[in-house]
């Protein structure tokens, strides 16, 4: 096939006429008749609220990329551009819903609650993962491709066998999020996730933010047609979404969560959005794509959009903007902070939680290493 | 519903002190023990391919569909990974699944899973995220099935720090091991040999015990016999052989694989002075070869000879016309107790 078969994208696309807006790059709110009810419930201090969440969001991701670069972090997978995906579906989640991860979901981890010293101790080193996912429903990041897909899907049937579907009582019907990416698309387990949840009409939506990018390869590597068409086979709806336009963002997801509450099964959200910074900090994306795409992406930026929203059509004065940015620097420098005074781990903690209940070869390890660590005490 | 399995001839009936005892194949016993622990938590669940209206392919879920529900009982898509991993998402929801891999053969497409999820979640979350599952598989050869159907494949999951890995032997064992199996708090991949299913014993004798350890099945001088699963019964039939030639053999169900009862098996090599160890898995990096390095590492003044090991040979498991000659039976046994003895 050689080159031939091969497209190579020149221009960046724009979503095409499926997609779903509510608010341009220009800043302008737009009519969506399917989704304006959801928007227009929304105050402005609810949109107040997603700017502030961007805002720290995008700090939060630029303060740990920077530790990365100071040595500070072993890695960085960079959240930078798809700020109004994560928040526009983490706000649409309710306090009982649970959220499935993959790695580089900090501003969903942002909107659950989760303190992000927790996402930063995972990428220093001194843990995999460790905060409780049951405190903030939002499960340990996934790193292994398109696996949580799975795992929502169980979690989304066993909501089904304790009744909190379909009830209409807005504290116990529950719905599950799967967070995944254009290149987990190709996984088998995401296919598996979509059989499984189709038929089993199991209570989760998949949220596939479609960063234009699997570390090297674009879209077209990865599916022959678009991810928001595929789960017509698989007997639900897709519906792509303008991923940097937070308020259509989160009307779709939230109209998906509500289906699946409501017992009306799985459904699939493309958030359609761009990978801004590399895929993590060992990527080096200037050698696989060009700056002009880059350019085009950054007049479609989450954050200016909703400022020239809020600013034209809300009234918003400056100093609201300014006072983000304030609390922003407070946010990093505070996590800075932190994070730089996180204690490793001590050796011997290896072994504390590998298994449930007692373990003789754990015990035999941990009193082993001990011993040797001890032998060299005095030894200087 | 509610007393239709209680009544249901393959429960095993309720004593005053217990279970009564009955005599029944690894198959029923199997059963019983999956009724007994949906009977007794509502949070277990069974999946897999074909347990429900078929029973599963060897009939081990014959019933509890009909009697629990297909919320409790699930037939699952075709999909190996899919059934471990959606059973990953029920745990973390509070369930206990237990979850049926058809043939040992096939759970590949779960490894993943397994390995990188089921086994590593409760470190990941620093204790956070219990996985109480168990991961059945009927394992080994011997039934003259087509290729994928009589692997043993227990050294891979044995080498996974977070799973225990346990392999009944005989009926009444099965009954009680998969229930405790169930009850456990870490996830176990519980191995069924499953050419022994129609083994016929008396179950329900035995008082609850506990999982991880051994079982010195037949007591001996000589030489001490390590196995598990279904070269157990192989290895008595090679013990009740030898004591016709004088030669005593100390037969040990080690039952568990992970962890392993090191002391009873140090302590019946320190007292025989020789060990053979026998699988139907192929020898290279099996569970013998760790047993052969711990033996001779803890017990080096007591051996008398070198650890031995009877296995399957380091082929892709043949066809089912010659597996009689690669799976390890009495005479193999014999041949390496004599080989043992020779020193």
């Amino acid at each position: 096939m050689g080159d031939k078969g091969r497209q190579r994208r020149i221009e960046p696309r724009d979503g095409g006429p499926d997609m779903v807006q509510l608010v341009t790059p220009e800043g302008e709110r737009v009519s969506d008749e399917r989704y304006d009810a959801i928007a227009d419930a929304l105050t402005t201090a609810d949109l107040q609220g997603f700017y502030r969440d961007m805002v720290l969001v995008r700090r939060i991701d630029n303060e740990a990329t920077a530790l990365q670069r100071q040595g500070e972090l072993g890695l960085w997978a960079p959240c930078l551009g798809q700020e109004a995906a994560q928040v526009g579906s983490g706000r649409a989640l309710r306090a009982q819903d649970f959220a499935f991860p993959t790695y580089r979901e900090h501003g969903v981890a942002w909107c659950r609650g989760v303190d992000p010293l927790n996402l930063l101790g995972m990428f220093r080193g001194v843990h995999n993962g460790g905060w409780d996912p049951f405190e903030k429903n939002f499960h340990l990041y996934t790193i292994i491709i398109g696996a949580q897909t799975l795992h929502a899907t169980g979690y989304a049937m066993g909501v089904q066998r304790d009744g909190a579907v379909g009830t209409r009582d807005p504290d116990r019907d529950t719905a599950v999020i799967a967070y995944f990416g254009d290149g987990a698309s190709a996984q088998g387990d995401v296919g598996e996730a979509f059989v499984f949840s189709g038929v089993m009409n199991a209570p989760v939506v998949f949220f596939c933010q479609n960063n234009q990018w699997a570390i090297s390869e674009p879209n077209e590597r990865q599916m022959r047609v678009p991810i928001y068409l595929r789960p017509k086979g698989y007997g639900f709806p897709g519906i792509r979404v303008d991923g940097n336009d937070v308020l259509a963002t989160y009307a779709v997801t939230k109209a998906c969560l509500d289906a699946a509450r409501d017992g009306q099964g799985p459904s699939l959200v493309e958030a359609f959005t761009y990978r801004m910074g590399a895929h993590t900090t060992s990527d080096d994306p200037t050698k696989y794509r060009v700056s002009a795409e880059v350019e085009v992406w950054k007049l479609r930026d989450p954050i200016e959009r909703l400022r020239t929203l809020l600013g034209r059509a809300h009234g918003i004065p400056t100093a609201f903007f300014a006072e983000c940015e304030e609390e922003a620097d407070s946010v990093g420098a505070d996590l800075r902070a932190r994070c730089l005074a996180l204690p490793d781990p001590t050796p011997e903690s290896m072994f504390a939680h590998v298994y449930a209940a007692p373990h003789p070869v754990m015990d035999a390890e941990r009193a082993a290493l001990t011993e040797y660590l001890a032998s060299f005490e005095g030894a200087h | 519903m509610a007393t239709e399995h209680l009544t249901s001839p393959d429960a095993l009936p309720q004593g005053a002190g217990g279970p009564l005892m009955r005599s029944m194949t690894m198959a029923k016993a199997l059963n019983a023990a999956l009724r007994a622990a949906l009977e007794r938590d509502p949070k277990v669940v069974l999946m897999g391919e074909d347990i429900g209206k078929l029973g599963g392919v060897f009939r081990i879920t014959e019933g509890p569909q009909k009697d629990f529900g297909e919320d409790r009982v699930i037939d699952t898509p075709l999909a190996e990974a899919g059934i471990v991993a959606t059973a990953i998402g029920m745990a973390l929801r509070g369930y206990r699944p237990v979850v049926e891999i058809q043939f040992d053969g096939f759970v590949y497409p779960a490894f993943d899973h397994i390995v990188s999820q089921v086994a590593k979640l409760h470190a990941r979350s620093l204790g956070n995220v219990g996985l109480p599952m168990v991961i059945r598989i009927p394992v080994g050869g011997g039934i003259g099935a087509v290729e994928h159907h009589s692997e043993s494949n227990e050294a891979y999951f044995a080498h996974t720090a977070g799973l225990r890995v346990v392999s009944c032997s005989n009926p009444d064992d099965a009954y009680w091991m998969l229930q405790e199996a169930i009850e456990h708090p870490d996830p176990i991949m519980f191995y069924e040999p499953k050419r022994r299913y129609w083994d016929k014993g008396d179950v329900g004798a035995a008082p609850q015990r506990d999982l991880f350890r051994a079982n010195v099945i037949r007591p001996g001088t000589d030489v001490t016999v390590l196995a598990y699963g279904p070269m157990v019964r192989s290895c008595l039939q090679a013990a009740r052989a030898a004591e016709e030639e004088g030669i005593s053999l100390e037969v040990v169900d080690l039952r568990s694989l992970t962890p392993l009862d090191t002391e009873a098996i140090y302590g019946s090599v320190r007292k025989t002075g020789r060990c053979v160890v026998v699988h139907e898995a192929p020898t290279f990096l099996g569970l013998g070869a760790e047993l052969a390095a711990q033996i001779q590492q803890e017990c080096f003044y007591s051996l008398e000879a070198p650890v031995l090991r009877v296995g399957g040979y380091n082929v892709p498991y043949p066809p089912s016309r010659v597996e009689e000659e690669y799976l390890p039976d009495l005479d193999r046994v014999l041949d390496a107790v004599d080989r043992s003895l020779a020193h």
